[in-house]
């Protein structure tokens, strides 16, 4: 829908490395027992396995992040996520799940560059150098909570709340600031 | 005088001269200066005045131990007090004055205090400042903070950066010295994650000065080939200018990264602070050499004798031609080579111990230098700088056999090991007989939780206190001069007089003497924590670094007790100080908090909103039009909301879907009323309470569908009641099949509200907002203007209410269309004062107003909202507590002012007669209190005695000022009694 705009409205900064809203982006909160048959069989009908902890996995435009021991966060279209929710949800059946839309109530940004990791080295407690591909960690940058994955060669995709992006691209910005280069 | 050498300085480059002042005064140095060695290149010997007395001081260590030669830095809003200057790196056009003194460095007013030194001992403000006691607040504590204080800050914002980092190792070595380096090689060989942080510039610590051979090699040539092995291994990381500050538990360690200090302007951060976490911390922080406790040795020109040395050698910097050296033990003879090696002249060895036949003594004396054995100093002459030295027996009180002429005293007292990061997380120390110094009990050293060592000590730091005990400890072969043992000299002479004792200082950063220590000991001080803070021996910047040992022998000596039993004070980080700007990175401006913003913000800020922080949300508060008072323009929101329309930002609010089979009977416990009968379509306004029956929130509750509910909260409660419910379930009702998700952010909440509140959303098409389709207490889906809704029949100012929910990203559009549709109609955004007053005109009560975490739904007239019918909820049997249920507890009511004004926020009713205390007895109080535009006269709500029981009864409020405030309880619904208005 056109009235639609992410926090930040694709804003971006280039600095040692470059930090952008990454725009809206279809968000499915699912909520069950992550060994359910019938969860299962939902995702491998969208080509995705439940992710073991931690891991992030892909398939057919779509991702699919472990958050804990009985939460999953998908990724999508911004405009299939209402829709996806509400069909993983009758996918269910009667068996016991919250799964809803949650597309509007967190900003995504990415990180790029060769130099990325120093950005958040200096936000977050996270020990990047051994964090692995589509590993995600929920940890927090300076005051606020993020969760973030290695998302591609060179790119790392952060999760905030939205009523928090513009402070975190305030974060980003700062960080990334030519002459802040760490090694 | 002190001046630059012709040759050497292994630190500088002579090819790259730097230019800089010292009290406007324009020098010159070079590049790999410390500021010291190019002040003292430059004659400048006085370079501050002392904390207390006044006293001319000059510079004393060479590193960071430096207690004395503290100065401003830079100016206007770069101006940094406090510096030292052994560790300030020179730079070109580097700015730097002295301190404590007025006019002038060279005359001091404020050096009376020395003359009168004898009546400011110690203690002497606790002794002198008790009467009269209102003395203290009027009179005694300005003019000591005016006297105060060596330094002064910059009173504008500062213009640097700063910023943080984290990092993660398997060993943090924390020095990079001969031990540090050497510990960081076996790590690294082993396959260990290793991080090296040396404080200095330049690696090496002090080998390249003091001599000898590391596995055959020259020190230097040493550190330069494990420099390059270390740079090999990718599991390295080599660090210079960043110092360990602190190791806390876990193995969290504060480190303090001097970026950018010596390169200003350049565009990098000036500090960073590092936050490492590291599996174990080797301490390889080397040893800080005493000074000796004689009349006069802070005259300008005493100095430690490892830094007469380090400024030949390091820096070619000569601090006087004819240098007396005063020592203990050997290792000071090695500054007596650097001397002559220099070209310049020893006058004399003193030598305490009555025999120095060592090797050094020997080299020395084989050159010709004169060796005074058994001998101590009885005073230096000279005030801005040295001029002569007296020279006694050291086991004698003083009687001077000679004196010579000399302008640089070298001393040296033995050493001490850097325990600071051992000691930080709970290491032991123990008292080494030999070396007279405590170092670290290897038995007794940090723990983790797992019982797993945080920290060890290697080289100087763990008392191996020559090249080759160092190498050895390391696995290397190492060869130096031998060493014969120290006598400990804790006061020189040994019988020095009280006269003698008065000049012999201690601590020179806060001019505390020997005699100072020696009054408290009388005084009955036997702690050595108490005689800290009675003396102020080792506090301040350089926290005793250089005192501490001496000063705490010689309390044990006047307690005639042992050393160990006298026991050290606590080391405490950080080692040395750190900027704040450091420890606030990048939290300050507009990332001082973060600031929580709503998908409407934007709007707001564009209309000039005045705003009020609810938690991290900047909420408008009113929206003031020109030349309107925030009075005003709340007043004119609360009437065109009454009359026309109002729009308010409910974004803010708690959303919290509750989801399951066993969702109502959970949110039956989590409430006090009964959520599991509300019909799927319905909305019920809840109360929440803890588990000790205080109310804690409320909200709305609405039933989505047959197994879920969503759970309005307080816009500050939405978090802490989110977490509530999963603390609940995760720990007690882990068994429920309950799942819920904080949806506050998903939504934009605007509430429509006013007369004409359906006639703006009939405007916006789409769907039935009729009281028959969509009645009070209800909700409906549907759209509006093409955006998808949920909309929520619910009223908290007591007229016809809409509260309308759209997707987040689509707030800030619907909230446009909506102002557009409303325009006809007259429609104006409200804020929360406006919120506020139109729920206290309905006497509806309000979380932390009427709430304070002791009132109970109960007290508030609330029973209607609490469930007979269930056999538990969270707080019920708490509420059921004798207290609780007592007659006497205070209720809520309505007040109303006789003569119409406004209570003030939060005054008491007085009731008749004093409390035990001899106050005035109270029978009630304030919890909120406004103007009320619709009223036209202050309303107010309280907490009373039997208060609904006293309808009509008078109260009297005492303000400010003797005035007293009459006010009549009344009921405090003040509009609309029977809730017309909103079911309409």
């Amino acid at each position: 829908m056109s009235d639609a705009v992410s926090a930040l409205n694709g804003r971006s900064h280039t600095g040692f490395a470059t930090v952008a809203d990454a725009g809206m982006t279809g968000m499915v909160q699912i909520r069950a027992d992550l060994g359910s048959a019938r969860l299962a069989t939902a995702l491998s009908a969208r080509g995705l396995t439940v992710p073991a902890a931690r891991q992030v996995v892909a398939g057919q435009g779509f991702s699919l992040a472990w958050m804990s021991p009985d939460e999953l966060l998908l990724f999508c279209a911004y405009d299939r996520a209402a829709i996806l929710a509400g069909d993983l949800g009758a996918e269910m059946g009667d068996e016991h799940a919250l799964i809803v839309n949650v597309s509007d109530m967190r900003s995504v940004f990415t990180i790029t560059g060769a130099k990325g990791d120093e950005v958040l080295m200096k936000l977050c407690p996270l020990d990047l150098a051994s964090l692995p591909a589509m590993e995600m960690r929920r940890t927090r940058a300076a005051q606020t909570g993020v969760a973030l994955w290695r998302s591609g060669n060179e790119e790392i995709t952060l999760i905030c709340f939205r009523s928090v992006a513009r402070y975190m691209l305030g974060l980003l910005e700062v960080a990334s600031r030519r002459g802040g280069e760490i090694f | 005088m002190s001046t630059r050498l012709s040759k050497g300085g292994r630190l500088i480059d002579r090819a790259r001269p730097m230019a800089f002042t010292f009290n406007g005064k324009p020098m010159r140095g070079f590049a790999g200066d410390s500021l010291a060695a190019a002040l003292l290149a430059n004659g400048q010997v006085l370079m501050g005045r002392s904390f207390k007395y006044h006293r001319p001081r000059g510079v004393v260590a060479s590193g960071a131990e430096e207690p004395n030669a503290l100065v401003n830095l830079g100016r206007n809003a770069r101006q940094e007090p406090d510096q030292r200057v052994t560790t300030t790196e020179l730079f070109d056009g580097l700015e730097a004055s002295s301190q404590n003194h007025w006019p002038s460095l060279n005359f001091d007013i404020g050096a009376l205090n020395n003359t009168f030194s004898k009546m400011l001992p110690a203690g002497f403000y606790y002794k002198t400042f008790m009467f009269p006691k209102i003395a203290w607040k009027h009179v005694f504590e300005p003019v000591i903070r005016q006297a105060a204080g060596l330094g002064t800050a910059a009173k504008e914002a500062d213009p640097d950066r700063y910023e943080q980092a984290y990092a993660y190792c398997d060993v943090l070595v924390a020095g990079g010295g001969i031990a540090g380096l050497a510990a960081a090689l076996a790590e690294a060989k082993a396959g260990k994650r290793v991080i090296v942080m040396e404080q200095n510039a330049f690696w090496g610590g002090r080998a390249p000065v003091d001599g000898g051979t590391i596995a055959g090699l020259a020190p230097q040539a040493w550190i330069d080939a494990t420099l390059v092995e270390l740079a090999g291994y990718a599991n390295v990381r080599l660090m210079t200018r960043t110092m360990v500050a602190g190791l806390h538990n876990h193995g969290y360690a504060i480190c303090y990264e001097r970026v950018a200090d010596h390169t200003p302007g350049d565009g990098r951060p000036r500090h960073r602070l590092w936050r490492v976490r590291a599996g174990v911390t080797v301490a390889a922080t080397g040893a800080i050499e005493r000074p000796l406790a004689f009349a006069g040795n802070d005259v300008p020109g005493v100095m430690l004798a490892s830094a007469v040395r380090d400024y030949i050698v390091n820096w070619a910097v000569s601090p006087g031609d004819r240098v007396v050296i005063v020592t203990n033990n050997d290792d000071a003879y090695r500054t007596a080579l650097a001397v002559l090696d220099a070209g310049l002249t020893v006058e004399a060895i003193v030598d305490a111990r009555d025999r120095a036949a060592g090797d050094l003594p020997q080299a020395l004396r084989a050159r010709g230098v004169r060796v005074l054995e058994g001998r101590g100093v009885a005073g230096v002459l000279g005030h801005k700088s040295v001029t002569h030295v007296q020279i006694c027996a050291q086991a004698g009180e003083g009687g001077v056999t000679e004196t010579l002429e000399c302008d640089c005293v070298a001393m040296s007292g033995g050493w001490s090991p850097v325990v600071h990061l051992f000691s930080h997380v709970g290491g032991k120390v123990v008292w080494d007989e030999a070396g007279a110094m405590f170092r670290p009990d290897a038995d007794k050293a940090p723990t983790g939780p797992d019982g797993s060592v945080l920290a060890r000590a290697v080289g100087a730091a763990n008392g191996h206190l020559t090249l080759d005990a160092i190498a050895a400890e390391a696995g290397l072969t190492a060869s130096v001069e031998p060493e014969a043992p120290l006598a400990p000299v804790w006061v020189m002479p040994a019988g020095a007089s009280q006269a003698l004792r008065f000049k012999a200082f201690l601590d020179y950063q806060n001019d505390v003497k020997v005699s100072d220590v020696e009054l408290a000991a009388r005084e009955g001080y036997t702690s050595v924590e108490h005689t800290k803070r009675y003396t102020t021996l080792g506090m301040a910047s350089d926290q005793g670094k250089l005192s501490n040992i001496n000063g705490l022998a010689i309390l044990s000596d006047m307690l005639g007790q042992g050393i160990p039993t006298t026991g050290t004070t606590t080391f405490r980080p950080p080692y040395t100080p750190i900027s704040f700007g450091s420890m606030t990175g990048e939290a300050r401006g507009d990332l001082f908090q973060p600031m929580r913003r709503t998908a409407m913000q934007d709007w707001h800020e564009a209309k000039g909103y005045h705003w009020e922080p609810v938690g991290f949300w900047r909420r408008p508060y009113c929206y003031p039009r020109p030349n309107e008072t925030h009075r005003d323009a709340v007043n004119r929101e609360i009437t065109n909301t009454r009359t026309n329309v109002g729009l308010l930002d409910a974004s803010t609010l708690g959303k919290i879907l509750v989801k399951g089979p066993d969702a109502g009977k959970f949110l039956d416990m989590m409430y006090t009323n009964m959520m599991s009968t509300l019909p799927v379509g319905k909305c019920r306004y809840g109360l929440m309470c803890n588990e000790n029956g205080f109310l804690s929130d409320d909200g709305v509750v609405v039933r989505l569908t047959e197994d879920s509910w969503l759970c309005h909260t307080t816009s500050g409660g939405a978090d802490r009641i989110h977490a509530h419910m999963e603390d609940w379930l995760q720990c007690e009702w882990w068994d429920w099949k309950v799942y819920t998700a904080n949806l506050t952010e998903q939504y934009a909440q605007i509430a429509v509200v006013g007369p004409k509140a359906r006639k703006v959303l009939e405007k916006l098409r789409g769907m039935d907002v009729s009281k028959e389709a969509l009645p009070f207490m209800t909700w409906a889906e549907g759209t509006l203007a093409g955006f998808p809704v949920r909309v929520y029949r619910i009223s908290f100012s007591g007229e016809l209410s809409y509260e309308i929910a759209v997707p987040a990203n689509m707030g800030a559009a619907f909230w446009a269309a909506v102002n557009a549709a409303g325009e006809e109609f007259g429609a104006m955004p409200y804020g929360t004062e406006a919120l506020h007053v139109m729920r206290a005109e309905k006497g509806f009560i309000m979380i932390g107003d009427e709430t304070d975490g002791t009132v109970i739904p109960q007290d508030l007239g609330l029973n209607w909202a609490i469930s007979k019918k269930k056999a538990d909820y969270l707080g019920k049997r708490a509420q059921e507590r004798s207290f609780m249920v007592s007659k006497d507890r205070l209720q809520l009511v309505g007040l109303e002012t006789l003569d119409g004004s406004v209570l003030p926020d939060g005054v008491y009713a007085v009731a008749d007669g004093n409390n035990v205390y001899g106050q005035r007895n109270t029978q009630g109080r304030v919890t909120s209190t406004y103007y009320s535009p619709t009223l036209k006269k202050g309303i107010a709500m309280g907490l009373v005695v039997h208060g609904p029981d006293r309808m009509g009864e008078v109260l009297d409020f005492p303000a400010d000022k003797g005035a007293v405030i009459k006010a009549r309880i009344v009921d405090p619904c003040f509009y609309d009694k029977q809730g017309e208005k909103a079911d309409v």
